[in-house]
C-alpha cells in the first residue's frame, strides 16, 4: 500500500512547518531554543515540541494541557500516567 | 515464578516450571473474570512475550497448549470487557469527554496529591511498577500493524517513550529511579506479587490489545486514552512526590510526563487516531472501545486503591519491605 502524495517527505531545506490550533499549543518540530521575554533561553531535543498559546502553563513556554475546559463534575481523567 | 492465586494461576506456574498440567478449559470457563486467578494466570501467559520468568524455557512463548490456555483466558477478559464498559457513540465524543478536566476531581492523583501519604505514594508506585517498568512495551507491537501517518507518529511517540534513543532517558529507566527514591525494589517484577487484581487487568489488557492485530483499533484508542489523560494526572502526582520530599527522581518523572505527553496527545489525537481512521474508518468502534475499556479498568483500580487507602489499609497483597529513609522531616499536611 503506498503512501499518499500528501505524505511525500518534505526536502530537508523546506520551511519548518508549525501547526497551529484554535485551541491547543503550536506544535513545533524540535529541536527548538525558546527565547523567553526576560531574554533567558529555554530548550527542548523531543521530536515535536508544544508551545503554550493560553497563557495558563505552569512550564511555560512548554505546554502542560492547562488551555483544556473545566467541568465541575468529579473524575481523575480515567489513565494510567504514561 | 509469582506465587499462585488459585487453581489456573497455580497450574499454569506448574505448566512453566515443567511440574503439572495446564488448566482444563472447565477451570478456565469458572474463574471470576476480574478475580485475582484468572488475572494472574493470564499475566503469567503475556509475560513470556516480554521478558518471561526466571527458570522458564523462553521457547514456552510458542507453547501450542498454552497458547490455547490463553485464548480461552483472552475471550472471557475480553467478552467481558465489551460487555461492561459503557462506551460513547464516536471517538470524538469519546475523545471530548477525556480533554474536560474537572474542577473538583475526586480521583487517585487527587487524592496523592492533596493527602497522599508516603506509603501511599509508595504502593501506588509498586502497582504501577507492573507498567512502568515495561512502558511502552505494550504499544510497540502495533506499529507492524499500522500503515503511513498513523505508523510515523506511533513510532515518533514510542522514541520519545525509549528516551529518544538514551538509554538513561527511557521512561521505564526513569520510574526505576522514582522507584529507588521511594526506596523501593525497582527490579523488573519485584512487586508482581503484591499487585491487585485490578492492576493485573490494567496491564493485561494492554497485552491484549498490542498482541492481537484484530485489536490494533482498541489498542490506538487505549494509548490515545492514556496520553490525553497523562499530562494533567501526572501534573498532580509530581505536586505529591514535591509535598512530600520523595526525591528528585521522584518529581523528574512526573514532570516528564506532563511535557511529554501534552505533546504526544497531540500527535496520537491528529495523526495516530486520525490516520488509522483515514485508511481503516471501519474500526472507529473499536478506537471508541480501547479509550472507554481504559476507563472502565482504571476507574475499578482506582475504586480500589481510595477505598482501601480510606480504611486506612493496604490496597497490596504482601506487604512492602519496610522502608530505611527517615521521613521525620517531611512536613504534615491536613
Amino acid at each position: 500500500m503506498p503512501n499518499s502524495p500528501s505524505e511525500t517527505p518534505r526536502p530537508p531545506d523546506a520551511p519548518r512547518r508549525i501547526k497551529v490550533q484554535r485551541r491547543g499549543p503550536l506544535l513545533v518540530e524540535g529541536p527548538v531554543e525558546v527565547e523567553l521575554e526576560d531574554g533567558t533561553t529555554v530548550s527542548s531535543d523531543r521530536f515535536r515540541v508544544a508551545l503554550c498559546t493560553c497563557r495558563r502553563s505552569r512550564r511555560y513556554p512548554w505546554c502542560d494541557t492547562s488551555h483544556r475546559a473545566r467541568s465541575s463534575g468529579p473524575g481523575d481523567g480515567p489513565a494510567a500516567e504514561n | 515464578m509469582p506465587t499462585a492465586r488459585g487453581p489456573l494461576s497455580e497450574a499454569v506456574g506448574a505448566h512453566l516450571l515443567g511440574t503439572g498440567p495446564l488448566p482444563s478449559p472447565e477451570a478456565v470457563a469458572a474463574a471470576p473474570v476480574y478475580g485475582d486467578d484468572l488475572q494472574l494466570a493470564l499475566y503469567q501467559c503475556y509475560e513470556l512475550h516480554y521478558r518471561g520468568f526466571a527458570g522458564v524455557r523462553p521457547d514456552l512463548e510458542w507453547d501450542p497448549g498454552l497458547l490455547g490456555v490463553r485464548a480461552g483466558l483472552e475471550r472471557r477478559f475480553l467478552s467481558a470487557l465489551r460487555a461492561d464498559t459503557p462506551v460513547h457513540d464516536s471517538v470524538a465524543d469519546a475523545v471530548g469527554a477525556l480533554l474536560v478536566e474537572p474542577v473538583h476531581g475526586e480521583g487517585v492523583s487527587h487524592f496523592l496529591r492533596d493527602e497522599g501519604e508516603w506509603w501511599q505514594l509508595r504502593e501506588y508506585a509498586a502497582q504501577r511498577s507492573l507498567y512502568h517498568l515495561k512502558e511502552a512495551d505494550p504499544h510497540a507491537w502495533v506499529l507492524p500493524r499500522l500503515w503511513g501517518r498513523a505508523k510515523a507518529a506511533m513510532a515518533a511517540v514510542e522514541f520519545d517513550e525509549y528516551g529518544g534513543g538514551r538509554a538513561d532517558r527511557v521512561h521505564a529507566r526513569l520510574f526505576a529511579d522514582l522507584m529507588t527514591d521511594l526506596d523501593l525494589d525497582a527490579a523488573y517484577g519485584a512487586h508482581l506479587d503484591a499487585a491487585s487484581a485490578e492492576c493485573l487487568a490494567t496491564v493485561n489488557m494492554m497485552s491484549l490489545f498490542g498482541l492481537h492485530r484484530s485489536l490494533r483499533g482498541a489498542l490506538v484508542g487505549h494509548f490515545a486514552a492514556v496520553e490525553i489523560t497523562s499530562s494533567p494526572g501526572s501534573r498532580r502526582l509530581a505536586e505529591a512526590m514535591r509535598r512530600t520530599g520523595a526525591g528528585p527522581a521522584a518529581e523528574h518523572f512526573y514532570d516528564e510526563h506532563v511535557e511529554a505527553d501534552a505533546v504526544h496527545e497531540q500527535i496520537v489525537r491528529h495523526e495516530v487516531i486520525d490516520g488509522l481512521l483515514e485508511q481503516e474508518p471501519h474500526l472507529a468502534a473499536d478506537v471508541v472501545f480501547g479509550i472507554d475499556a481504559t476507563g472502565y479498568l482504571e476507574e475499578r483500580l482506582g475504586t480500589r486503591l481510595l477505598a482501601d487507602w480510606r480504611a486506612g489499609r493496604s490496597s497490596l497483597r504482601t506487604p512492602l519491605p519496610a522502608t530505611h529513609r527517615v521521613r521525620e522531616e517531611i512536613p504534615h499536611t491536613s
